[in-house]
């Protein structure tokens, strides 16, 4: 169980046949094309792909159906069922089975799924709420302001991820600025840190620019001509806005949600800082599996689900915009 | 993969000592965990170059020292690793003719329950679990028993350490029961305990190295801490209001040990460089650099009243004797103990 740190024999094999499949593909389009074609700038992304993405998710898969000993099995699905499962059949040959019996199905790594999903539609929902009018409003060419809000929106996002959440928990705590200002104003203190507002307040500070930023391009590549088209049969702005406008963004929309949601579930680092470790998101308690407890093989498999679980979402996104004008990402 | 990185970090740290073939020693030790003149010193007294290398986890250091054999000469695992690494047979037994200043080495961390008579490893540093409370908020009266943690009074003011071992170990000793206890009853009773804690909101926040600071800060009126942190945190915190407390129940005492692997080559370096460790001029270096609490009598002699007076540092007789080292668990317990703490942790 401790530690299986070394990878198996044929992902060296695996690797060095993606490698000669690399040069076996550059070799056929130079020969092909008697010389180097455009379609050749694209090999360094290629082999990229082949050893940062296919081979990690490959391996992933390997871990996720065998043991500590490499032996096939599915006891780390039937683990992701019942979080006590490893334990019972621990106890079993430790303790006897009387001591095993008394072992329920524990339910925490579905009760964490569950939550995390949860957590992600939430915030994805008010990112929309949020992001929607800004998007709107960067977007409005009669606005002077517009630009000054797109930078305002990107400088953030020149700082590292962990130190702006960092900073949050600065803000909030009972000794922090938030909290003296509020002494201050004979308010009392509060305390905002280490709760799911908490948490929530972090993943949607974090993730704001994801959802804004997509719509804001579907948005300003409207032809503006539409919208006085509009005006000139009889509509008012509001019903412009959901006839013409609202419609015609929902690419970027679909973009958004999907730029904010899959983060959002595979969240981790946040609930422990800003939510003080009260509460689990999936990401932890994958993070847990492979760091604390060294179990590749459990960890595995539940990133296998989450994997799963976010393929689905993406494939019913993208009945929504099939021609993937939101920037094709869903 | 970590293996194979392991390795060759290691080959490229050793390439310049190649040279110096026979006067060598390869010291792998924690990071910023000696008095760095200590190394000079010893180059100079015994003409033995010292290669000197860090790690940051007991989990880093054991994938190295079983990935090279033969690559290190002394290395400094804590004491559940020295069991661990016992075990699979990687440690050499030691031969105390070679090691007189072994003599200094404090009573009360002799014949240990990890290395039955000190056979293979000899204590470097060590401390202790305990609390650590802010005086005005806390009743020193009330801090004698791990209950303080469930005492309705502190409500939420609890920053409790996030860490398998050390949360159920101390729920544990609560109950009358061993740290390391192999019981399944024992540790569902402590689970349910740890859960109850939980759910009642007396916990602030879980967490690990920032508790020094927030303590400081005045976040919280209590933390579970070690002992290293807690003296940093008393002597940052100018006003005095913080104080360390182990309760009557006991703790865990946790002993970094130095050893040498059975594959070692350079052996007789390796028992000159352990003897100047425990030399007390050198012992007394090391001390004060790193302000952990010292194994060494003599060491502890030179520092002086100063030092003896840190009862964060120098817990009584009393205390000591309810001390308990943990041992290290086979897969089925520590399968047993990560599935219980991660209920723990998803309970609401």
């Amino acid at each position: 169980m401790q530690f299986n740190s070394s990878m198996p024999w044929w992902s060296y094999l695996l690797m060095g046949a993606g490698l000669l499949a690399f040069i076996a593909l550059v070799a056929q389009s130079i020969w092909r094309h008697r010389g180097v074609h455009r379609s050749l700038f694209a090999s360094p992304y290629t082999l990229w792909m082949i050893v940062f993405t296919v081979l990690p998710v490959v391996l992933i898969a390997y871990y996720a159906f065998t043991d500590s000993a490499g032996g096939f099995t599915l006891d780390n699905f039937r683990a992701f069922w019942d979080s006590n499962h490893l334990m019972r059949e621990q106890l079993r040959s430790a303790a006897g089975d009387e001591v095993a019996a008394t072992v329920v199905r524990g339910s925490v790594n579905i009760d964490t799924l569950v939550y995390s999903l949860w957590m992600a539609f939430l915030c994805t929902a008010i990112c929309l709420l949020l992001g929607y009018p800004a998007a709107l409003f960067m977007a409005d060419r009669q606005m002077k302001l517009g630009a000054t809000i797109v930078v305002l929106f990107i400088i953030p996002m020149w700082m590292n991820f962990l130190l702006r959440t960092i900073a949050w928990m600065s803000l909030l705590e009972d000794t922090g600025l938030i909290n003296q200002l509020l002494e201050a104003m004979g308010l009392g203190k509060r305390q905002l840190l280490y709760n799911q507002g908490a948490v929530l307040l972090g993943m949607i500070y974090n993730f704001l620019p994801f959802m804004v930023f997509p719509i804001y391009t579907s948005l300003s590549k409207l032809d503006p001509r539409l919208s006085e088209a509009a005006a000139d049969l009889g509509c008012n702005s509001w019903r412009t806005l959901y006839k013409v406008i609202m419609p015609l963004s929902i690419p970027g929309v679909i973009s958004g949600i999907t730029m904010v949601f899959m983060p959002s579930v595979t969240t981790f680092f946040i609930p422990r800082v800003l939510g003080g470790g009260h509460t689990q998101m999936f990401g932890d308690l994958i993070e847990a599996k492979f760091l604390t407890e060294g179990n590749w093989n459990v960890g595995s498999a539940l990133s296998l689900v989450m994997m799963l679980l976010i393929l689905i979402s993406l494939s019913i996104l993208r009945k929504a915009d099939p021609n993937g004008e939101g920037g094709g990402i869903a | 993969m970590k293996k194979l990185i392991a390795a060759l970090l290691l080959i490229a740290l050793l390439l310049p000592a190649a040279a110096l073939a026979d006067g060598v020693v390869n010291v792998y030790n924690w990071f910023d965990y000696i008095d760095e003149s200590v190394l000079e010193q010893f180059e100079e007294e015994t003409g033995i170059h010292v290669n000197y290398m860090n790690f940051t986890t007991n989990e880093d250091m054991l994938v190295m020292v079983e990935a090279n054999p033969g690559a290190i000469d002394v290395v400094f695992p804590s004491e559940y690793c020295v069991q661990r690494l016992l075990n699979k047979g990687l440690l050499m037994e030691l031969d105390f003719s070679r090691i007189p200043n072994f003599s200094q080495i404090a009573a009360n961390l002799l014949d240990p329950s990890y290395d039955p008579g000190n056979a293979h490893s000899v204590p470097y540093m060590w401390g202790t679990l305990g609390i650590l409370y802010n005086k005005e908020l806390v009743d020193e009266a009330d801090v004698s028993t791990w209950g303080v943690l469930w005492n309705e009074k502190y409500k939420g003011q609890v920053l409790m350490m996030d860490s398998i071992r050390d949360g159920m170990g101390l729920a544990l000793k609560y109950l009358g029961y061993s740290m390391n206890s192999t019981d399944y009853t024992q540790l569902r009773a402590a689970t349910d305990l740890l859960i109850q804690q939980k759910t009642s909101g007396m916990v602030k926040s879980y967490g690990l190295d920032e508790f020094k600071d927030k303590m400081v800060a005045g976040e919280a009126a209590l933390a579970v801490v070690y002992s290293g942190d807690a003296q940093y945190a008393i002597d940052l915190d100018e006003e005095g209001r913080l104080a360390y407390a182990i309760p009557e129940e006991g703790s865990n005492i946790w002993v970094d040990c130095a050893v040498i692997p059975a594959a070692a080559r350079n052996v007789d370096n390796a028992y000159a460089f352990i003897d100047f460790l425990c030399r007390p001029d050198v012992a007394r270096k090391n001390v004060e650099e790193i302000w952990y609490c010292s194994v060494n009598t003599g060491a502890i002699e030179l520092l002086g009243e100063e030092y003896a007076s840190l009862y964060v540092l120098n817990p009584s007789e009393d205390i000591r004797a309810r001390l308990e080292y943990y041992n290290d668990l086979d897969a089925t317990w520590l399968t047993v103990y990560n599935t219980l703490w991660q209920e723990v942790k998803q309970a609401n």
